[in-house]
């Protein structure tokens, strides 16, 4: 009779079995989907989706009221939510915004956060506030490597820095 | 027809074990992906949005300095021997090459500088996949290549950014900075004294995920591992790469002192591991990839622990190269089925080692009769 309790939160319904090493020392947890995908156990990170599409089928479980229905569609690439949730792959960029909400409680539990804080990209003909987000982005760039006292790479920024400033 | 000689340096001047611990680590990799406005990618990606991206993509190189003097291979026109190569040479991924019985997607392509050793994959899973390789443990010097290749090709082209959620990707664990940071690491030390489950959980817990390279099943082969950072959003690109580097050296610290533990408390068992490993790889008439792997862990580990005079890591990482099926493949003109494979990579390595690895005086004279094959690219 297999043990299903989960090595990491004992929950009883632990379905993945994650051997570490199998040659010289065998070890193999037993853990929930949830907590696999959380703790990172996926031997193939690159290559699988499968802890993801786990992931995806288990926070259809506990969908609220204003979970998506599989039928919900991105009109530009013409995405289901339910293909998302079987493959684990949004479309364009468009589908971010179609399944937004969903998205947001998805990345909160992938990544612990929801907001990008690294490089900020200036699209071709930029806004002010887009303009000043960058300069933000390549201050903290250059106070970074100043910390770091990589002084190539400092000026290296430092110079991006003042492509972009008014002259 | 693409020329596979024209392909800058081969790809492989991360062989080279220039960097930081190269006997420990192998190689360190860094790569963004990012996607295009306008197009859809991934699964949804139709042959004219690979094709756009592909022409957006050619336009850019024009402009972008890293890649002006590099070569862009299209997948569809490359033979399929190259790509094999390509693929054990990890410049490009299976994904890039599509079904076995489709052959690769039109618009899948790989751009290789010649400058620096980064490349890009064109419509992968994500548009773009900037990558670069570099030999031993050299994680922000790898950041910052892609940094300023991205930093050249997103002057030219429309990426898909959102303020929020960053640069925009097909797998929602990639979206953010889109970087995964990885070093890929020969850790026989923690294996052979059982610590290595300990420091793999490890790696869980501080947000880093692992792979093992897998022989035929799902066996961890040559005790090589890749590290890599498991998340991509809410921490800035230099915070990922920082923390990388500080675990890979606390973990390269582990295994030095487990050799340690080796050498003092089972001294006379690692040698003769050691030198039975090396033994074989110099004898023997036929050698499966995984047995190689294997064998090749130990020589390493004598290398390191410089039990095994006069041999260089250099001639060790080109024996894992030049090994795999297709690799010998090109070095015969033919196709290889695996009992002959095995045949040329027993030879194939007793002829670098008798002429770059011969770490005794003692009887191994570079004598035995060699084949005429030359699987040896340089
Ligand atoms: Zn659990
Ligand atoms: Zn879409």
């Amino acid at each position: 009779m297999p043990d299903n309790t989960c090595d990491h939160c004992g929950s009883s319904d632990a379905v993945v079995n994650f051997t570490q090493i199998v040659k010289d020392q065998m070890s193999t947890s037993h853990l929930c989907e949830a907590c696999a995908a959380e703790k990172g156990l996926d031997p193939a990170p690159e290559s699988s989706n499968l802890p993801l599409t786990d992931f995806l089928a288990q926070m259809g479980d506990e969908r609220g009221k204003d979970e998506l229905d599989a039928g919900h569609q991105c009109s530009f690439c013409g995405l289901t939510f339910g293909q998302f949730r079987e493959t684990g792959r949004l479309g364009c960029p468009h589908c971010y915004e179609t399944f937004e909400a969903h998205l947001r409680r998805l990345l909160r539990r992938i990544h612990g956060s929801v907001q990008h804080v690294g490089k900020v990209y200036l699209p071709p003909d930029p806004t002010a506030s887009e303009m000043e987000k960058r300069l933000d982005g390549l201050r903290r760039k250059l106070h970074r490597a100043i910390e770091a006292e990589d002084f190539e790479r400092a000026a290296e920024v430092r110079d991006q820095i003042r492509s972009l400033e008014p002259a | 027809m693409n020329d596979f000689t024209t392909i800058p340096d081969y790809g492989l001047s991360w062989l080279e074990a220039s960097g930081d611990h190269a006997d420990i680590v192998l190689s360190t990799r860094v790569r963004l992906a990012r996607n295009l406005q306008g197009h859809a990618f991934g699964p949804r990606a139709r042959v004219n949005d690979r094709e756009a991206v592909l022409s957006l993509f050619k336009t850019s190189v024009e402009r972008a300095e890293t890649l002006t003097s590099g070569t862009l291979l299209e997948m569809p026109d490359v033979a399929t021997r190259t790509r094999r190569i390509l693929l054990e040479r990890r410049l490009v991924t299976k994904d890039l090459l599509g079904e076995e019985e489709s052959g690769p997607p039109r618009g899948a392509a790989v751009h290789l500088s010649s400058r620096d050793p980064v490349s890009v994959m064109v419509n992968e899973e994500d548009h773009l996949r900037v990558q670069s390789l570099l030999s031993g443990l050299r994680i922000r010097e790898a950041w910052r290549m892609v940094d300023r290749l991205d930093e050249e090709l997103g002057r030219e082209l429309p990426y898909a950014y959102h303020p929020e959620f960053g640069f925009l990707t097909s797998c929602p664990t990639n979206v953010g900075s889109g970087l995964r940071a990885s070093v890929f690491m020969h850790l026989p030390g923690l294996v052979l004294t059982k610590e290595i489950a300990k420091v793999l959980q490890g790696l869980g817990q501080v947000g880093l995920t692992f792979r093992g390279l897998y022989g035929e099943g799902s066996e961890v082969v040559g005790n090589f591992f890749q590290v890599s950072n498991q998340t991509t959003l809410g921490k800035t690109e230099e915070d990922l790469v920082d923390h990388l580097d500080k675990v890979a050296r606390q973990v390269i610290q582990y295994e030095v002192q487990a050799r340690q533990v080796l050498l003092r408390d089972a001294r006379g068992v690692t040698e003769d591991k050691i030198w039975r490993a090396y033994g074989l790889l110099r004898y023997a008439r036929s050698l499966s990839f995984e047995e190689l792997m294997n064998l090749l862990s130990g020589v390493r580990l004598g290398l390191s622990l410089k039990l095994l005079p006069g041999l260089r890591v250099y001639t060790l990482n080109k024996m894992l190269i030049f090994t795999q099926p297709a690799h010998l493949e090109q070095a015969a003109g033919r196709e290889l089925p695996s009992s002959e494979s095995d045949t040329h990579r027993a030879a194939y390595v007793r002829r670098v080692l008798a002429s770059e690895g011969d770490v005794t005086s003692d009887g191994a004279s570079a004598t035995d009769e060699l084949p005429n094959e030359s699987p040896d690219g340089r």
